[in-house]
């Protein structure tokens, strides 16, 4: 009821000036699924698929225009473009969607990986048809999670973005596949489980006027003793999706097990969802409890941080460096969400913008390598710049990416957790943010002894006849590149998108 | 003052140059050389004509060389007042880095059009050092802390390409992962450092920075000095944090193992980064916060004094012992850099004191031009016998007449031999020294002295010692071409020894000081007595152990015995390291960490998976589908009820 008092969704409505129909956002990748169910030839799935992501990239662009234009034309309730539908009134569960920064550039990853993930699909030949519905409906969850104001509906998205994954290990996956397939279905569901039941305890602790939507229950108080309960469900249920100690496990088996795309859905996308919910939806709902449980989810963090990176560096498998570095990686995320300022929650974004395209880019890279090599063990590779220049380019992108250098996302993101996080004063905070920094040492010896195993040395005899990439791995390697790139190189457009949706949540919780 | 937008040019040219050669390098392939060079050539005229107009025209006003900030954008906003900023800064020590940098850069892509011909990858080698030019101008001409670092990974990064540039060799991919990592460990403390400064400041921008933290009673410097961890004050441990970095990047003990193995590289690369420009990029950062060091924390001035002086004196033994002529050259540039170092190290701000910035400076200016002659000398040699060991040379003055004359200039100055540049820049450093830290200056001396031998040692086993060479007229191993001297390779030679004759003569103290006001350097006759008798007797000594093919250096080197081992094994650093990384970090960290996970933390997640499966399939026994089965389970489920509610109500 109060969400009406605070300008609610119509009033906003009626004064954009600027407007966007939501609903494009999740109605595209659906009509590109039926598309590719009623097609028949390989090649007509496969361009219907790219030209329907690239449609998804071009309304994600179009969103961030728009979305900007409408902040500066002075719009500045939190949540632009919001739409309500109801589903069962009698539940209040409703359609209600809308997006702030955070969501957009949530969105904006979504539709970059998508693409990319499309194109490096390209010479699938099992069921192709089947795969690129489950890579186009695995997207579609991620696009209507980041949209949805409702807890329900967002739940929702999330289990129907779960269960491609499964699929996709189980059937396209190779090693032993049907293990971690089954890990990471049942690793995420008892997350989804936990998220469920926070979800439901947050809706019955209502009262008599009860609802799912995300605007009303952030107008709540919600006592501070079920918000103590409450917040651990979600933050660990919304934690396993995107790796946090000690429930990270399913990261390697299911990357390494995963075919390609699937990999870079998983880490570029699936991992974010759990990000996105531990801001929006623990953080955020549960403003007294994020506070008091910051100092354990800092600990986690940094534990992530560091180990995982230590863990990475005594890899022998590509695909398992990168997880390990993954693990490492959003380690940063959980940083800066628990260190709770502002500038810390925007580099907690940007870490998942810059790490979701870097990793989609590293994992394609694996397997263009891996196609060509048929190993992805370091140690039997070599010198492959001499045969695959273009490949191991974008290999040597990516690892700068990933060892936090300047002119690619990484750093940006890196530095923007670090800075946050050193608004804190306090000895207990200087010691996780300087663990954190010790990171990017490790991370610079573990990618170098990659990277350098892989492209440099002397070349093996079997190598020399391997071929560069094709056309369609080139524009994913291009695409995602340009996103890493243009984040690096001009980061502020970023900053700008996120930091006031960050700077919201910081004002909740500090009262 | 000139358009923002033409100073901008200097560092964005040869970037065009990077990304016009690195993107289109099989359009240009054998052009892409002159492209390179006539970009920097226009970057170098720019850097000359700003420099001329800030030192004779607008830089001064009443007297005092000014900041000034012709551009500065706001890049990335963290919090209010702290920003990263891309802006340009011009003061006297930024104005003189453009014009060493352009420079030399510009002589190494002259020399390489020459030294790199033939090169499968020449138009990406020239992309490549247009990158490194960038980020180094970048980095001289930043006006904001946090910009610095950006261009300071960026030269790390472009130092890692080129020393990795033949990355088909495995020596020269061990190089450049080593040169990275350390001086990324290195940047680690820079980083932190960065932190505990902004926030002691609460800005970024190196201009209100330095004066918040330098003005007495500011209350950020009270709050900065107040706010102590170990008893030591935020900014004491932000200037020393950063200083830690400044001294991996300028190979300072105990981090400097990366520079003798980053020769790996091509020598032109050599001469400009690990020589004249990159590797000097730690003492600037030192120049540049010397403010910060010498008012607020003059303890850390001493940190850097003692490093520098230690760094000098335990490369230059070194030196003495090697054979690889280049790592020669890279342990005398570490020596030489330490020079650099404790003369900021012995300054303060302002003043007569202050005459060991101004004498750092000057020996940064110097020796840029004798050292960046010195490796393309070296490499006019290399070139010449395909081999960077002492033992394959000798002789060679009649085949190399230029190399050797240049090579010879280079030698005086950089022995400190009046009147040639070295001479001038290291008497004020030493004199500085004597000033205000005397155990410093006697270390020096005898450094100095060392200098002078370890040199002529090199210059004799070159191009006197034996006639090794003079019987086998086409030396070339590998089978390749003969080469002479050629006119390209030869330009950039001669004029860097010109330079390294006659930039001793140039009145530095008038452009350069701590303060900006201009600093009268006076010439001390009776001082330099003993710094050049010391460098006589070191060349004397060269000649007599060296000129001829004699015993008499093994003998020494052998009366020596354990002391002569540990000089000629770097005095087993690398190997304390390798323990360390090897032993300590893989095997006690790694290793554990990689198997607790695999076994403790996935094992856990197996084990409740596992659990759960032999639990149902216990229980799926349950649901046979016998109907006498069920029977049962329904006969004694409805008696087991019975009596519970028989019992219970």
């Amino acid at each position: 009821m109060e969400s009406r008092v605070r300008g609610g969704p119509q009033s906003t409505r009626r004064n954009a000036k600027y407007k966007m129909n939501l609903l494009y956002i999740i109605g595209l990748p659906i009509l590109t699924a039926i598309a590719v169910l009623a097609s028949k030839t390989r090649s007509q799935i496969r361009w219907i698929s790219f030209i329907g992501s690239l449609a998804q990239l071009t309304l994600a662009l179009v969103l961030v225009i728009v979305f900007r234009n409408e902040r500066e034309a002075g719009n500045t309730s939190q949540m632009l473009f919001e739409q309500t539908t109801k589903l069962f009134p009698s539940l209040s569960i409703s359609f209600h969607f809308g997006v702030d920064g955070i969501s957009v550039a949530m969105i904006l990853l979504t539709a970059f990986v998508v693409v990319a993930g499309v194109l490096v699909s390209w010479n699938v030949e099992k069921m192709t048809k089947e795969f690129y519905f489950l890579l186009i409906l695995l997207g579609l969850g991620a696009y209507g999670f980041f949209i949805s104001l409702d807890l329900f509906i967002l739940f929702f998205f999330l289990e129907v973005a779960v269960i491609p994954k499964y699929l996709l290990i189980g059937i396209w996956g190779s090693g032993k596949k049907e293990y971690s397939a089954n890990k990471l279905a049942l690793m995420l569901m008892t997350g989804s489980a936990l998220v469920l039941i926070a979800m439901l305890g947050i809706y019955f602790a209502q009262g008599n006027v009860r609802s799912f939507d995300l605007m009303h229950i952030a107008q709540l108080h919600i006592a501070p003793e079920l918000q103590r309960i409450l917040f651990p469900l979600f933050f660990v249920g919304f934690g396993v999706f995107t790796a946090i100690f000690p429930l990270h496990t399913w990261v390697p088996d299911g990357h390494s097990s995963a075919p390609t795309a699937g990999s870079m859905f998983l880490a570029g996308i699936s991992m974010k969802l759990g990000g996105y919910g531990c801001l929006r939806v623990a953080t955020w709902l549960l403003p007294e409890a994020a506070k008091e449980y910051s100092n354990i989810v800092i600990v986690l963090a940094s534990i992530a941080i560091l180990y995982g990176a230590f863990a990475t560096m005594m890899q022998k498998d590509l695909k398992y460096i990168n997880a390990y570095s993954s693990i490492s990686h959003c380690g940063f995320v959980l940083l800066g969400i628990g260190m709770l300022t502002t500038t810390a929650m925007t580099g907690a974004v940007m870490q998942m913008v810059s790490h979701g395209l870097m990793t989609a880019l590293f994992f394609a890279v694996i397997g263009m390598i891996y196609d060509r090599t048929h190993t992805r063990m370091v140690a039997d590779m070599g010198g492959l710049m001499k045969v695959m220049p273009f490949i191991c380019t974008a290999l040597f992108i990516v690892g700068l990416c990933s060892l936090g250098l300047p002119g690619f996302s990484g750093f940006i993101a890196e530095m923007t957790v670090f800075m946050g996080s050193w608004e804190k004063a306090g000895l207990f905070y200087r010691v996780a943010t300087i663990i954190a920094c010790m990171s990017i040492v490790v991370t610079a010896v573990y990618i170098l002894r990659a990277v350098g195993q892989t492209a440099m040395g002397p070349i093996k005899e079997s190598y020399n006849n391997l071929s560069d990439a094709k056309w369609n791995e080139k524009l994913a390697a291009g695409i995602l590149i340009l996103g890493i790139v243009a984040i690096g190189v001009y980061p502020s457009w970023l900053n700008d998108l996120i930091r006031p949706g960050a700077e919201l949540i910081f004002q909740r919780i500090a009262g | 003052m000139p358009n923002a937008a033409v100073i901008a040019l200097i560092p964005l040219l040869p970037l065009a140059g990077f990304l016009l050669l690195g993107i289109f390098k099989n359009t240009f392939r054998n052009s892409s050389g002159i492209i390179g060079t006539i970009l920097l050539l226009a970057s170098a005229f720019i850097a000359i004509y700003v420099a001329y107009g800030y030192f004779f025209d607008y830089g001064k006003v009443n007297g005092v060389y000014q900041k000034l900030i012709p551009f500065q954008h706001v890049w990335l906003v963290f919090s209010k007042g702290v920003s990263i900023d891309m802006g340009i800064m011009l003061d006297p020590i930024s104005v003189i880095m453009i014009v060493v940098v352009t420079f030399v850069s510009l002589m190494v892509h002259i020399y390489s059009l020459g030294y790199m011909k033939g090169e499968k990858r020449f138009s990406t080698y020239y992309a490549f050092l247009g990158l490194f030019t960038f980020s180094m101008l970048g980095l001289v001409l930043s006006s904001n802390i946090f910009q610095i670092y950006i261009f300071w990974e960026g030269v790390g990064v472009s130092s890692f390409l080129l020393i990795g540039f033949h990355y088909d060799r495995p020596s020269a991919v061990a190089a450049c992962k080593k040169a990275f990592i350390v001086t990324r460990f290195a940047d680690l403390g820079f980083l932190i450092g960065i932190l505990i400064l902004s926030y002691s400041a609460g800005t970024l921008d190196f201009n209100t920075l330095i004066q918040r933290l330098t003005t007495p009673g500011s209350p950020e410097l009270q709050n900065a000095v107040a706010s102590s961890f170990l008893g030591i004050s935020a900014v004491a441990w932000g200037v020393v944090l950063v200083f830690i970095g400044g001294a991996g990047k300028s190979a300072m003990f105990p981090l400097h193992i990366w520079l003798p193995d980053a020769m790996e590289g091509p020598t032109p690369v050599s001469a400009l980064i690990h020589a004249a420009t990159m590797v000097v990029a730690g003492v600037f950062l030192v120049a540049r916060l010397f403010p910060v060091f010498a008012i607020t924390v003059p303890g850390g001035l001493n940190i850097v004094a003692w490093v520098g002086v230690i760094s000098a004196l335990l490369a230059a033994v070194i030196a003495c012992t090697q054979t690889d002529i280049k790592r020669v050259l890279a342990y005398s540039t570490m020596s030489q850099i330490g020079f650099m170092m404790f003369g900021l190290g012995v300054a303060t701000y302002g003043g007569e004191g202050s005459l060991g910035y101004t004498a750092s400076m000057f020996h940064l200016f110097t020796h840029a031009m004798f050292k960046a002659l010195l490796f393309l000398g070296a490499g006019s040699v290399i070139h010449y016998i395909h081999s960077n060991e002492m033992k394959d040379m000798g002789g060679l003055r009649k085949h190399l007449p230029i190399t050797h004359i240049t090579f010879l200039i280079a030698c005086l100055a950089i022995a400190g031999i009046p009147p040639f540049a070295g001479f001038f820049s290291k008497e004020e450093i030493l004199l500085a020294a004597y000033e205000n830290n005397p155990a410093v200056y006697w270390i020096a001396l005898f450094t100095s002295g060392l200098t002078a031998f370890y040199m002529f040692r090199l210059y004799f086993r070159i191009f006197w010692n034996g006639p090794s060479l003079a019987a086998s007229p086409s030396p070339s191993k590998g089978g390749g071409a003969h080469h002479g001297e050629s006119f390209i390779m030869m330009l950039p030679l001669i004029i860097l020894a010109i330079g390294a004759a006659a930039a001793g003569f140039i009145p530095f103290g008038k452009f350069v000081s701590s303060d900006g006001t201009p600093l009268e350097t006076k010439f001390h006759l009776q001082f330099s007595i003993l710094p050049v008798a010391l460098g006589l007797a070191g060349i004397l000594l060269a000649i007599w152990l060296y000129k001829k093919q004699s015993t008499r250096a093994g003998k020494i080197a052998a009366s020596l015995g354990k002391l002569y081992k540990t000089a000629y094994h770097k005095f087993y650093i690398d190997e304390i390291y390798l323990f360390i990384t090897k032993k300590v970090l893989f095997n006690l960290v790694g290793r554990p960490a990689a198997w607790f996970d695999k076994n403790v933390v996935d094992g856990m997640v197996n084990l409740t998976g596992n659990t759960t499966a032999a639990i149902s399939e216990r229980i799926k026994k349950l649901q046979s589908g016998k109907i006498q089965q069920y029977a049962i389970y329904f006969l004694v489920a409805v008696i087991g009820l019975a009596l519970i509610f028989i019992y219970v109500f």
